[in-house]
């Protein structure tokens, strides 16, 4: 199992390594530089303003001559500075990667929370109206649009009925922990919702397929309750793909969490990243997509821990001792 | 997904419009707006956020007022020939420049109460004029070759040149050498990385305003409160929070719901927006269109061969039916151009013939210029070259791309295809504008009153790969008639001499029809019944400048 896990770990940052490298490029064959978006909106710029900064800003250089001083600057522990924001990258994304952090888990902890007993309530009541109103809702909840919903929400809660804030941060000066978890409630149950039904979705499909097992129907026969059944056995085997869906399921709310936020103009890294590719702050703009690349591997390594764990034949499948 | 935003904007109006104001507590006052500010340093990047915001904290030595005359804001009095405050100064090598000296008003003080003197005007132009200091446009302050102290409030400045904006120091940005010099001085190269005006942006000494900046929440809110230093009026709110709301639905709902007062005009919501709203929320609000010195147009590329025929671009301009067009989709608010000067500037050419829709006077200038129907509908010359462009502008802007489908349409009638062709702004700007790889291409200048069209118009800023694409000149007009007119207008001191310049060559403008004016676009302005002294400025100088006079009725 550490073997496993420690080969998994070195496969990921070989990963994020290739990935530093490709959006770098990318970032770098961008059409429009820094320095090309300065002087598109300043009439006063000239000739010599435009080579001087772009000199300051590095970019009159080879893009793989940079990329490299990158690199280097990040193995000491320098993630550069961002231009957009005029500090340290890490300082400017700290608050930001912080506010995201707080919205993801708290909607993925709903989802979980809500999808995962859905699924096996309508499997367990298969063909029954219960069943059917699952059904229904994860299907709804995947076709509607994220800012659809959220608009939904912060007319229902906000401006009809007033009980909720419409932005996702309190005003300054009224930002307790109170105060920021209700400003939370309306895009944590936007992104909630949608990932709930397909959470669902899949639980019910898991379920499903382990209800009709041989081995549910000795379980049945030796006395089990149905509760047994249903969490006992049940819930243990459907988690298994169910685990790979979420784990995937959370590098994908980092999407999901750009609408969310800009609908509900909560500074998070989905508006950062889009802000910083679009200003060519190759810096920030690197090290966010490289956290977002992180988070994509970490919930890969996740789902493959939570995967051996549930399943003990995937260890021993990867070099753990023979049956 | 804008149009859908859109459409649950509208339902969301619809509900809420039945639904009473909440009430707030009139010492606060919170101000939504469409983008957060990089950066606080007044001299680092162009931004609309950060000159908004900054227009509540800090002043500069001119503006231009709400009538958009050059007054004085940081200073006693404005310099003049006439009133000995400037005159002119032999340079050498036979050149004249101007000396223009500024007394500076005695009760200006930082926000630690350290008073304002001219030693902040001269690190302003330290910092301004520093090759690596990382000031973006640093030709302005180059163009000053000596700022001296004559005494603690007294500052002389001498010009490179003689120009009527000799004593337009809007842009001149004092900086508090007391926090700002050592910071500099330590490391020029970096000081952009050091500023307080970022490290430490809630400083009070950064700000001689009527407010000052005491918290920073990035990419959220910025919350102001009332300056203590300050001398003039005394500000109404105990503290002013300005919090960014990019997407145009989430912005109306915050203003509905009560989470924010005001949408600020300059930075808030469409004109088409505001107009929607107008119509179920009259009872809450103001609505002021004010008709702004943004002026949109649509540039010919000078180097594709059809444009270079005169009767080829009179056509395209007889053929857009601009009236019609601002009337559905702007119900009249924005007024049609004629020219790149706006009617409320003072130089503006009444007599400039005003341009009619005519699709069948353009039919005859085509036929005339030899493009003949082609069994497509389409015209081509003898050699069978089509009247077809590529029409471009910033993907996602909606009004513009209506726009530019009612273009489009109006043209296919007369017998040229425009081929829409959209980028991203970030593209459209920084590359395809920039670097003149258009063909048709609508978009909008913004500028100050009396602003002389030197960078936009004149020979010499044609962005070109040898000049590293610098310039705003991007149809590519050379006409050495207009570049005349251009040097003498910006050496002619006396006003009312400049007046029959301008008049030519607003009338040679229209003539030649190298860009096609559509309109001065309008600023909406939503202001909540109970909000006054708000006066919208229509120019880059926003109302902000004045908010030590917003109060509730």
């Amino acid at each position: 199992m550490i073997r496993h896990a420690g080969l998994r770990a070195l496969q990921g940052l070989l990963v994020l390594l290739f990935a530093s490298f490709a959006i770098y490029m990318l970032l770098g064959a961008m059409p429009g530089d820094p320095v090309d978006l300065m002087a598109s909106g300043n009439p006063n710029i000239t000739p010599a303003d435009i080579q001087r900064l772009r000199e300051l800003h590095g970019v009159d250089r080879p893009i793989v001559e940079r990329y490299g001083e990158w690199l280097g600057a990040l193995l000491r522990g320098d993630l550069g500075y961002s231009r957009m924001f005029a500090r340290p990258v890490l300082e400017t994304l700290a608050p930001y990667l912080a506010n995201t952090a707080a919205l993801m888990l708290a909607a993925f902890a709903l989802a979980l929370a809500l999808g995962l007993p859905l699924g096996l309530l309508a499997a367990a009541r298969r063909g029954s109206l219960v069943d059917a109103a699952i059904n229904g809702f994860a299907f709804l909840s995947a076709a509607i649009p994220t800012f659809w919903l959220g608009l939904l929400l912060i007319v229902v809660f906000s401006v009809v009925l007033g009980w909720l804030p419409a932005s996702a941060l309190p005003p300054p000066g009224e930002d307790g922990f109170l105060a920021r978890a209700q400003a939370l409630i309306l895009p944590v149950a936007t992104l909630a919702v949608v990932e709930a039904g397909e959470y669902a979705r899949h639980m019910r499909a898991a379920a499903r397929e382990a209800l009709a097992q041989d081995w549910i129907r000795t379980a049945r026969a030796k006395g089990a309750s149905e509760l047994r059944v249903l969490f006992g056995h049940v819930l243990r085997n459907a988690l298994v793909p169910v685990a790979t869906v979420a784990a995937l399921g959370f590098g994908g709310l980092f999407s999901g969490a750009l609408v969310t936020e800009t609908i509900f103009a909560y500074p998070g890294m989905g508006k950062l990243i889009y802000d910083a590719v679009m200003a060519s702050d190759f810096n920030l703009a690197l090290a966010c997509l490289l956290m977002a690349a992180l988070l994509v591997v970490a919930a890969n390594f996740a789902a493959d821990v939570v995967h051996a764990l549930l399943d003990p034949r995937v260890g021993a499948a990867r070099g753990g001792p023979a049956p | 997904m804008r149009r859908a935003t859109a459409a649950a904007a509208l339902l969301l109006s619809a509900l809420a419009g039945v639904l009473p104001a909440s009430a707030q507590p009139r010492d606060t006052l919170t101000i939504a707006i469409t983008q957060f500010p990089s950066t606080l340093h007044p001299m680092i990047d162009a931004m609309a956020a950060k000159t908004y915001v900054l227009g509540m904290a800090r002043r500069p030595l001119t503006t231009y007022d709400k009538d958009w005359k050059l007054v004085c804001l940081l200073c006693v009095d404005l310099p003049t020939f006439e009133n000995g405050g400037a005159r002119r100064v032999a340079l050498g090598d036979g050149k004249e420049g101007v000396e223009v000296v500024f007394r500076l008003d005695p009760r200006a003080k930082w926000g630690d109460g350290t008073p304002v003197t001219a030693t902040d005007a001269i690190l302003a132009w330290d910092v301004g004029r520093h090759p690596r200091s990382g000031v973006a446009s640093g030709e302005g302050y180059r163009r000053i070759l000596k700022v001296e102290a004559r005494d603690a409030h007294t500052v002389a400045f001498t010009q490179d040149r003689v120009t009527f904006t000799y004593n337009d120091f809007s842009q001149y940005e004092l900086l508090p050498a007391h926090i700002e010099r050592a910071r500099f001085e330590a490391d020029p190269e970096n000081y952009r990385r050091r500023t307080a005006f970022d490290t430490e942006p809630a400083t009070p000494g950064l700000f001689n305003g009527p407010y000052r900046i005491v918290q920073v929440q990035p990419g959220a809110s910025i919350t102001l409160e009332p300056n203590p230093a300050w001398g003039g009026t005394k500000p109404h709110f105990r503290r002013i929070v300005v919090r960014t709301i990019e997407n145009s639905a989430a912005l109306e709902a915050n203003l509905l719901s009560g989470s924010v007062d005001y949408v600020a005009g300059e930075l808030g919501f469409t004109l088409d927006q505001a107009l929607a709203l107008e119509k179920r929320q009259r009872a809450r609000f103001d609505f002021t269109y004010v008709p702004s010195l943004l002026y949109e147009h649509v540039d010919l590329n000078l180097d594709v061969p059809a444009f270079k025929d005169l009767r080829v671009r009179r056509a395209l301009l007889l053929a857009a039916d601009r009236a019609g067009l601002v009337r559905q989709l702007f119900e009249g608010r924005q007024p049609v151009a004629r020219s790149f000067v706006n009617p409320r500037d003072s130089v503006y050419a009444a007599d400039v013939p005003e341009v009619p829709f005519d699709p069948d006077r353009a039919r005859a200038l085509l036929d005339e210029a030899g493009y003949a129907a082609g069994p497509d509908g389409i015209r081509r010359n003898a050699a069978g070259e089509r009247l077809s462009f590529e029409f471009g502008t910033t993907s996602g802007n909606r009004i513009r791309e209506t726009v530019q489908q009612a273009l489009q349409a109006n043209w296919r009638r007369v017998g040229v295809e425009a081929r829409i062709r959209n980028e991203p702004a970030r593209v459209w700007f920084g590359e395809t504008l920039r670097k003149r790889r258009f063909q048709l291409a609508m978009y909008a200048w913004f500028s100050a009153p009396e602003s002389v069209p030197r960078t936009t118009l004149h020979s010499e800023s044609i962005p070109t790969e040898a000049n590293a694409w610098a310039g705003q000149n991007q149809p590519g007009i050379a006409d050495a008639e207009t570049d005349a007119m251009i040097d003498a207008l910006e050496r002619e001191l006396d006003p009312a001499a400049r007046r029959p310049i301008w008049a030519k060559l607003q009338a040679r403008y229209a003539e030649q029809a190298w860009v096609l004016p559509l309109y001065y676009r309008a600023d909406p302005f939503v202001i909540p019944k109970w909000l006054a002294g708000i006066e919208p400025t229509g120019h880059q100088y926003y109302s902000t400048l004045r908010i030590e006079h917003w109060r509730p009725r």
